[in-house]
């Protein structure tokens, strides 16, 4: 026999069916049911294959905790694996998937594993998989990738949104059971600000199963009356399918509030989960107690439930465990399902019970058996009897369902995520919070309070307390009057059981069995983080919220001392799986990693440039022309045409930093290693800026606009950097300078005009006159353009080593500005060049960029030794750049080079190694850190890093890459392959 | 690591907002010799308790801060701006 709906009975809406799939079969459940209880419901007890034995499993739980129940549930990128079946909200065309089974969940090839199952016990990988060692790549490692994991991702993106929020309270009250109840309305009445959250849909907790009646009222009213109070209540939030999963420093709290995953359509403009982060004045841990399974033979199969599952199912959901039911129990909570089932007609054959003596109080028709135990079942796909022993006699017993209540570990996890170790209660027989926390107390059933009436008690008087605490005044709690309760305390905990037969399993869902926990102890694994990761048990999506306490009740045993010796493992968030897409709320696409655009990048565009992104930016990277077969055509052209007329370039991404304050002018000399102090106005400078251990940060140009008034360029990369860098300098080190410092990168587009013909282009927009004289290399001003319809700067600088000019504008002007240029350099044979060319053009200079300031150069290093100021007082970097060391004759420095013969090249990375030697990291000289196509050289040329690079031009190398396996011959030489002289840059 | 960063400009802030440049050390005066510098700029203590760091608030006041936090109990005793007040303790 099997599962099956009552006739009445439950808080399911029977008047609203819904039909669901599993495994493509269609099945009808009510509104709200859970897919387990649907599942049931349909008889349905088969839901899973084990991990590693691919053993036949059913519902275990009726809620977090469940091992066995993991289902597949949608489709498409909306599929997610691992679903536990005891938490998913039934909806109307919900599609599962079982798990861990192949061809099909009735007949799994996999099943075999467990014929093999004496040689696959605890640390078989490590003992199995040791040798041949060559094995490991091509045939151990994918046979155990493929027999590992459970449900399979998606691999098609997720289609829904996702959000983060936060959230402030007085009192945060984490579970909506009675304990968590009756807080929330203390706190509440009382005029704190609270939140209650809890992770099912319904606020109650117990109480949704509960047969006693509070104040004369059923249990399941009581909570929908207090949540009516409690919701209508302005300083009260309640979130419900909220799960608080950790607890963080500053009493904030984790929670993920899933918002649209009990629909099939959710709505577009709603996220499917929230991640909350809740920051408490207080917090009350009102979380109840996770009842233990016992370890006898055969725990494991289909028809075995928890004893408090088996009764959430018969009076919440209004499902009962088959047709008769055995109850194996070490407390009282056993006799409470036994009246229930038998008040809605399921026959009860037997209860179990370790003790001496009989439950009080029970009148039932159940045969009570004491100081007996179930020592194994029998059955296939579903439990068809029991083995009960007793006296060292067993006795056969024919059931179609069998509860286990081993007693209640009450639930902690949270009060332990800051570092605080469980302790162990003799007298509670449990794990519990240690006392003294700060900020969060906990309570109930979490606490190990074992009944009902306490618990509602402890959950007001602790508000109570709380809240006085934290200055609010709080009325008299009235307690309410509880009948019918049952108290489940155990006080002697059934660790193990004698004469168990077959599998008894510990962890139901990484298969670990009793027999494994005991290997572990034997083989001198016995600590318990140690049994963790050698037997497995409490790792994966349950983290042993069912098995740890066990494990370590048996370990304890094995060693003969208390279970508080042995200690738990650690308990870290999250207390269950939170999602990816939760975690990563709106930070996904361009909201994880927006595009940068320049001012220029519609001009760019209107023209041509093919784009390529440098970090967060889309630069142009050359202009192709009609008839042009490949890129290297056009950035030919581009370098050509710059070398003899004049290109255009948008250097916008440029960092720009304005610095302004009577003291600029000293900052600036601190700051950069050359001096700065006596830059004349209207005038622009290279700078180097160190690190404090004196190799290079940053270069750029700065320039002079006022006394008190700078305009700093810096790297595209490090702009982000220096800034943060500078406003250390001047809140940090030096707070006393006046200096203000604004990032300004935004607010102007500027565009290189460089070339023999750049004057007399620009001449034709910019008002004053800027003939060499007027305005010679390395000048900088505010200037007037269009006839004053317009105000710029311009820098006469250059990375190209032409005649060459930087204009910058109000970033909303730059396309109009950049047009006119076009316009104005027609005849002259202008043309828009992208960032390849100005990388060619550099080169050819031996201009330097980040490839060669790559965080181990000094000053020294690429030729800029004698600018470092040998008189200013101090400078970041001045005293570590003193080392030794930073002088060595051997040092990797700048050095051009060029291949023998002009039709060989190289690529940037490749090593330098002298001619004839081995390529071996003792014989490697350096490497080539930058190289291009020069059409002025006809030859490919580098920059590279060699040892004692500038004392060996004209040496004979030979630049190595490894990866490709290429040797080219090459020549050391000048890094500066064109007009050595510079006479370009002053015509 | 604190959720909140009691920021002196902003109030408390979460601390996804804040650069972290690590301890909050006395620069050497410009002639201090060699192991002063050394120590500056290499040498981190590691202690089991209260440590000053250098805090960026990069997305908020962009003002450097002087964050006092326990390394065990990761609670903030204090958060003051870099440019005001007490001297940072020299090291010893």
């Amino acid at each position: 026999m099997s599962s099956y709906r009552l006739s009445k009975g439950g808080l399911v809406d029977r008047m609203a069916p819904l039909s669901f799939t599993f495994d493509g079969r269609s099945l009808q459940g009510f509104a709200g049911d859970t897919l387990a209880s649907a599942l049931l419901a349909n008889g349905q007890m088969l839901v899973g294959r084990s991990f590693k034995y691919h053993r036949p499993r059913g519902i275990l739980t009726a809620g977090a905790a469940e091992p066995n129940a993991l289902v597949t549930v949608g489709r498409g990128g909306r599929t997610e694996p691992n679903t536990r079946a005891t938490m998913q909200e039934l909806y109307a065309g919900l599609e599962a998937q079982s798990q861990n089974r192949w061809p099909s969940l009735d007949f799994d090839v996999g099943a075999l594993n467990g014929l093999l199952s004496p040689f696959l016990g605890a640390g078989f990988y490590y003992k199995t998989f040791m040798w041949p060692a060559p094995l490991w790549e091509k045939f151990y490692e994918p046979f155990i990738r493929k027999a590992a994991g459970l449900g399979k991702a998606s691999y098609e993106a997720d289609p829904d949104s996702y959000e983060k929020s936060w959230a402030h309270c007085d009192l945060l009250v984490i579970g909506a059971g009675p304990t968590g109840l009756a807080a929330a309305l203390t706190a509440g009445r009382a005029g704190a600000r609270v939140i209650l959250v809890d992770e099912g849909s319904l606020p109650g907790g117990s109480l949704l199963f509960e047969t006693a009646t509070i104040d004369g009222e059923a249990a399941a009213d009581f909570a929908r009356d207090t949540s009516a109070e409690l919701q209508s209540m302005p300083n009260v939030r309640m979130m419900m399918r909220t799960t608080a999963f950790g607890w963080y420093d500053g009493n904030v709290f984790g929670a993920v509030e899933r918002v649209q995953k009990h629909v099939r359509d959710p709505a577009p403009h709603l996220p499917v989960e929230r991640l909350w982060r809740i920051v408490a004045r207080h917090a009350l841990l009102a979380t109840g107690a996770e009842e233990r399974p016992l370890v006898f033979g055969g725990n494991d199969r289909p028809g075995v439930m928890m004893a408090s599952a088996m009764r959430t199912y018969l009076n919440r959901y209004g499902v009962a465990p088959g047709q008769s039911t055995a109850i194996f129990t070490t407390n009282d909570s056993g006799y409470a399902l036994a009246r229930d089932l038998e008040a809605a007609g399921v026959d009860v054959v037997a209860i179990i019970d370790s003790r001496p003596s009989a439950g009080v109080g029970y009148r039932g028709k159940a045969r009570v058996i004491n100081e007996a135990a179930v020592c194994a079942t029998r059955g296939r796909k579903a439990i068809s009897a029991i083995e009960v022993r007793r006296d060292s006699r067993t006795e056969p017993i024919v059931v179609d369902a069998l509860a286990m209540a081993g007693g209640f570990s009450p639930i902690i996890h949270l009060a332990c995520h800051r570092g605080a170790k469980p302790v162990w209660s003799a007298e509670k027989a449990a794990f519990v919070a240690p006392a003294g926390l700060k900020g969060l107390e906990v309570a109930g059933g979490a606490a190990a309070t074992t009944n009902l009436a306490a618990c509602l008690g402890e959950g007001a008087v602790r508000a109570q307390a709380i809240i006085k605490e934290l200055g609010l005044s709080c009325p008299p709690v009235a307690l309410p009057k509880v009948e019918g309760d049952e108290d489940t305390h155990s006080a002697r905990p059934l660790w193990s059981i004698p004469g168990v037969k077959g599998k008894a399993f510990v962890d139901f869902q990484n298969d670990v069995h009793l027999k494994d926990i005991g290997l572990a102890v034997r083989e001198g694994y016995s600590h318990v983080e140690l049994a963790k990761r050698y037997t497995t048990n409490g790792m994966a999506t349950d983290q042993g919220k069912l098995s740890n306490v066990n494990a370590i009740g048996l370990i304890a045993k094995a060693r003969g001392v208390s279970p508080g010796e042995v200690g738990t493992t650690t308990f870290r968030p999250f207390y269950t799986p939170v999602s990816f897409g939760a975690l990563t709320g709106a930070h996904t696409g361009h909201h994880f990693q927006p595009v940068r655009k320049s001012p220029l990048h519609d001009w760019a565009k209107k023209h041509g440039a093919v784009f390529v992104e440098t970090g967060l930016w889309y630069r142009s990277s050359w202009f192709p022309r009609s008839g042009e077969q490949n890129w290297r055509e056009s950035v030919d052209r581009e370098v050509l045409n710059i070398r003899k007329n004049a290109g255009i370039c948008d250097v916008s991404m440029l960092g720009k930093i304005e610095i302004s304050g009577s003291d600029a002018a000293e900052f600036l000399n601190r700051v950069y290693c050359n001096a700065f102090l006596k830059l004349p106005v209207g005038k622009a400078r290279y700078g180097l800026m160190l690190r404090e251990d004196g190799m290079i940060y940053d270069d750029g140009t700065t320039s002079r606009l006022a006394e008190d008034r700078f305009f700093m360029t810096t790297t595209t990369a490090y702009a982000a950097g220096v800034m943060n860098h500078l406003e250390f300098c001047a809140q940090a080190l030096w707070p006393d300078l006046d200096v203000r410092l604004a990032s300004i990168t935004d607010q102007w587009a500027q565009m290189a005009i460089a070339g023999p013909k750049a004057r007399q282009i620009l001449q034709k927009i910019v008002d004053e006159d800027i003939s060499d004289a007027a305005f010679p290399f390395l000048a900088a001003k505010e200037v007037s353009l269009f006839g004053g319809a317009l105000h710029g700067c311009l820098f006469r600088i250059s990375f190209s080593g032409e005649l060459a000019y930087e204009l910058a504008v109000p970033a909303g002007y730059g396309e109009s500005v950049a047009d006119a240029l076009l316009e104005a350099g027609k005849d002259d044979g202008i043309m828009p060049y992208g960032v390849e060319a100005l990388s060619v053009l550099r080169i050819e200079k031996g201009h330097v960029t980040h490839n060669e300031i790559n965080g181990t150069v000094v000053p020294a290093d690429l030729g800029f030794g004698k600018m470092v100021s040998a008189t200013k007082p101090d400078f970041i970097g001045k005293a570590m750049l003193q080392r030794e060391g930073l002088a060595a004759p051997d040092r990797p420095q700048l050095v051009g080079v060029v291949p023998l013969d002009p039709k060989q090249s190289f690529r940037s990375g490749s090593h330098i190694l002298a001619k004839g030697v081995a390529a071996t990291l003792e014989n490697d000289e350096g490497y080539v850190t930058s190289s291009a196509y020069s059409p002025h050289i006809g030859s490919t040329i580098g920059l590279a890093l060699v040892k004692s690079g500038p004392s060996r031009h004209g040496e004979e190398v030979v630049v190595w890459n490894g990866l490709r396996g290429e040797s080219t011959p090459a020549r050391l030489c000048n890094p500066v392959f064109f007009d050595p002289q510079n006479e370009r840059l002053h015509v | 690591m604190a959720s909140l960063v009691p920021c002196p400009n902003c109030g408390r802030r979460p601390k996804e907002e804040f650069t972290i440049k690590g301890a909050a050390l006395k620069r050497p005066a410009a002639g201090a010799d060699a192991s002063e510098w050394f120590d500056y700029v290499y040498l981190r203590d590691n202690p089991h308790g209260a440590y000053e760091e250098y805090w960026h608030h990069t997305s908020g006041c962009r003002r450097w801060l002087v964050l006092t936090r326990d390394t065990v109990t990761h609670e903030v005793a204090a958060c003051r701006d870099a440019a005001d007040g007490s001297r940072l303790e020299e090291r010893t």
